[in-house]
């Protein structure tokens, strides 16, 4: 590490004991804000999915009482604890809301990223410590913003995640409190991005070339990137509806736009196609931040378990960024039936079929990493196989969505909402569960329980099917999504419209299935198995650090001799080799 | 613990830390108002040739923002002139530049001021056409960044200065890095005046 040329302004932290607050609240310490960052994702997600079971009992008992906690909801929400379809579409749009921008953008990007990549990297920490403080500060603001919207007289936002003008200009205030909510969302993010780059860039311990990186490391990489571009034109976009809605401007209002029966007393002259765009600009390079560290978390605990190295380490790195950069020109796919003219959805069609290859490509290499190797079968490995034919599902389900031809009867139907999920809840989500099981130790010092990661990991995979699959099936019988009574009013969901029930029931189950979680999160805290530095047997640089790492990381100087994931070298007496071991040894 | 290369750059990258952010930073800011810019061409294209009657209606005043422009571009002089006082460890002549650079930040919004009440006398309000909406979001963000440029500024001239004495460099750098701020948020009223007053 070079020695500092001058003393900066911030620098005596470590002569003196930290307070609670510095310590653990207002702290600088990467690790530190990547627990804070993985322990508010994991709460948005349980919140999440806490509405979503809410919704998921009006779609299998439309206008039924909701039983125990429908009469806790209000009369405004659930009168007499029957749910108004109003409040359904609330917890629809917070549901999709919380879900991408709380849950998994804070716990793959913000936990894992900030926790694992510096360690990765052997750097001693973020490269700008406060602005990383910022940036969780921000998002937590962010958070407050929208769990406090459902406390408004009118209710939280009810217009979808993707909230489309001008249903959204002229919707009640919940709305503005959800584009404020964003913008402090958006702003956390940038933050993040501008702070991982360039602790890539400038921090990575000396021998540590680009092609030295663990997968993680690039995937994290590649999504900083991402958001970085991607989200201004949200921030945008945001702005202007907010201006629609607080300034009575008509950027997304055309003329003679009727409301209830009158025209609107507004200007016009907007187009609520713009919205749309700039929207789908940031969020179809959106969901790659919420898949890539997904593959790259996989990506490390399969090389892992399976003690070979990565299939095409290279190939792998390049797709990554290849898939990074055709994300900001596949984003008009989502607007097939907005009528833009069969030239641009042929355009973005061809566009789309091209990004699906280098998503195949880490996908096969991941498998073909497998072959051959002595695999060990422990929970994060469970999770990270679970990973592979869950995404699998839901990126082939995706290719007729691409298709214009396709796309046109299939859009807005359950079929889109079973695709993407397949993709972001068995996908994403278990990549995740097996990076907080894979890095725990890291983490804590101690290992989770394995037969409770068993126990949560088989019923979460036959219950994620439960939920997802007969989305499939009810999307090809025609049944739209953001139907509040799950589509019983329409004769051709008649006979798919039982599949409700078992999609509830499976919702509830899985919901029982993350008790073992919990139970286990909380246990191993205190109660798990110790684990010195290197509990898996891993080569990557941060199991090279003390479990629980100190304040700057390593108590030994870092030098990166080889690459990644050199297990089961022949002529080694071991099956690993530490990627910043001395040759000799 | 000390992060390195906060100060000194690195050895492969020629770069401190903070240049590579600032630039990412403005990379962003590209995007911000691309996107708006983005914006600006999709409403005139859409505006059914009403657009330049829009902008008449408008009355945008062309002489104050001609010399609101040569204000700007000053400022970004001086503080390229603060920067190299501080290179030549010239404390005084930086404080002097520095304060003009903010001084020239102030003028531009009074007059600024002017322009939006006068607008508004007339009921020309965001609301009225989707011209004077676009104009009104574009140049009010690019008044918050004047002052977040600003304040950026008045804190290095200012309190932040007395790090002069113990780390010039940590200085130095840190007034390049709000320089290229102030640049950008020069060059993007360079954009906005001719698309919204001009063309």
């Amino acid at each position: 590490m070079a020695e500092p040329v001058h003393a900066s302004p911030a620098h005596d932290e470590h002569h003196h004991e930290q307070s609670f607050w510095r310590k653990y609240i207002f702290s600088t310490d990467h690790k530190v804000i990547g627990v804070q960052y993985s322990v508010t994702g994991l709460a948005f997600l349980f919140f999440g999915f806490v509405l979503m079971m809410l919704m998921r009992w009006n779609l299998a008992y439309p206008n039924e009482p909701i039983p125990f906690i429908g009469s806790l909801l209000g009369d405004n929400r659930a009168p007499g604890g029957i749910m108004l379809p109003d409040f359904y579409n609330e917890l629809g749009a917070m549901h999709g809301t919380i879900m991408v921008f709380l849950g998994v953008v804070p716990l793959a990007v913000g936990g894992f990223g900030n926790f694992v990549m510096p360690l990765q990297l052997g750097a001693p920490d973020m490269a700008f410590p406060r602005i990383n403080m910022i940036s969780y500060w921000c998002l937590f603001m962010g958070g407050v913003t929208m769990f406090a919207s459902f406390f408004l007289p009118n209710g939280a936002a009810g217009n979808g995640w993707t909230s489309y003008s001008p249903l959204a200009d002229i919707a009640l205030n919940g709305q503005t409190a959800w584009l404020i909510g964003m913008i402090f969302l958006i702003t956390s993010s940038l933050l993040g991005a501008i702070n991982f780059i360039t602790t890539a860039v400038q921090l990575r311990a000396p021998g540590m070339t680009w092609m030295r990186l663990p997968f993680f490391c690039w995937a994290q990489i590649v999504t900083a990137f991402l958001l970085l571009l991607a989200f201004p034109p949200l921030e945008a976009a945001g702005v202007l509806q907010l201006m629609d809605r607080v300034a009575n401007t008509s950027f997304f209002i055309p003329e003679g736009l009727v409301v209830g029966g009158e025209v609107l007393d507004r200007s016009g002259g907007g187009s609520p196609l713009l919205w749309q765009h700039l929207f789908w600009f940031l969020a179809h390079p959106e969901v790659y931040v919420l898949i890539l560290p997904a593959m790259g978390i996989v990506a490390e605990v399969i090389a892992n378990n399976s003690r070979k190295p990565l299939w095409g380490y290279r190939s792998m790195v390049y797709s990554l960024i290849f898939l990074g950069f055709m994300s900001f020109i596949v984003w008009a796919h989502h607007m097939f039936i907005t009528g833009m003219g069969s030239v641009m959805s042929t355009f973005f069609q061809t566009t789309t079929m091209i990004i699906s290859i280098p998503s195949v490509i880490i996908l096969s290499a991941l498998f073909i990493s497998l072959w051959g190797g002595s695999i060990r079968y422990n929970t994060p490995m469970l999770f990270a196989l679970g990973f592979l034919p869950m995404f699998g599902i839901g990126g082939l389900t995706g290719l007729p969505l691409g298709l214009s031809a396709a796309d046109i009867p299939l859009h807005d139907t359950y079929y889109v909402i079973g695709h993407f999920h397949y993709v972001v809840a068995p996908g994403t989500l278990f990549a995740l569960f097996a990076g907080v099981y894979y890095w725990f130790p890291k983490v804590t010092g101690r290992k989770m329980n394995e037969f409770l990661g068993k126990l949560h990991f088989w019923p979460s995979l036959v219950f994620m099917n439960g939920v997802f699959f007969p989305m499939m099936i009810q999307g090809l019988n025609g049944v739209s999504r953001r139907l509040a009574d799950g589509g019983i009013s329409y004769d051709f969901a008649g006979e798919v419209a039982g599949l409700n029930r078992m999609m509830s029931v499976s919702a509830w189950c899985l919901a029982l299935a993350q008790i073992p979680f919990i139970i286990n999160f909380f246990m191993s805290i205190r109660n798990g198995e110790k684990a010195g530095r290197n509990p898996w047997n891993s080569t990557t640089v941060e199991w090279l650090a003390p479990s629980p790492a100190p304040h700057g990381n390593f108590d030994q100087p870092i030098e990166v001799v080889r690459g990644p994931y050199e297990y089961s070298v022949p002529g080694s007496d071991r099956d690993y080799v530490p990627q910043a071991e001395p040759a000799s040894t | 613990m000390e992060i390195p290369y906060t100060v000194e750059a690195h050895p492969e990258t020629g770069l401190n830390n903070g240049k590579i952010g600032i630039w990412l930073f403005l990379t962003s800011e590209v995007m911000l108002f691309g996107a708006l810019f983005a914006t600006f061409i999709m409403l005139r294209i859409g505006s059914d040739g009403n657009w330049a009657a829009m902008q008449a209606e408008a009355e945008l005043n062309i002489p104050l923002a001609t010399l609101n422009t040569a204000v700007l571009i000053a400022s970004s002089l001086t503080m390229v002139m603060a920067w190299a006082s501080l290179m030549r460890g010239q404390l005084g002549r930086f404080k002097l530049f520095g304060w003009m650079t903010v001084g020239c930040g102030g003028i531009f919004l009074v007059i600024k001021y002017f322009e939006y009440t006068a607008k508004f006398e007339h009921h020309h309000y965001p609301e009225s056409s989707t011209f004077l909406a676009i104009y009104f979001a574009m140049t009010g963000l690019h008044a918050l960044h004047v002052i977040g440029g600003m304040a950026w500024n008045a804190y290095f001239t200012g309190p932040g200065s007395k790090v002069f004495h113990t780390n010039r460099q940590w200085l130095t750098d840190r007034v390049e890095h709000s320089g290229l701020f102030w640049h950008f948020v020069d060059l993007v009223w360079i954009f906005l005046f001719p698309v919204f007053y001009l063309l």
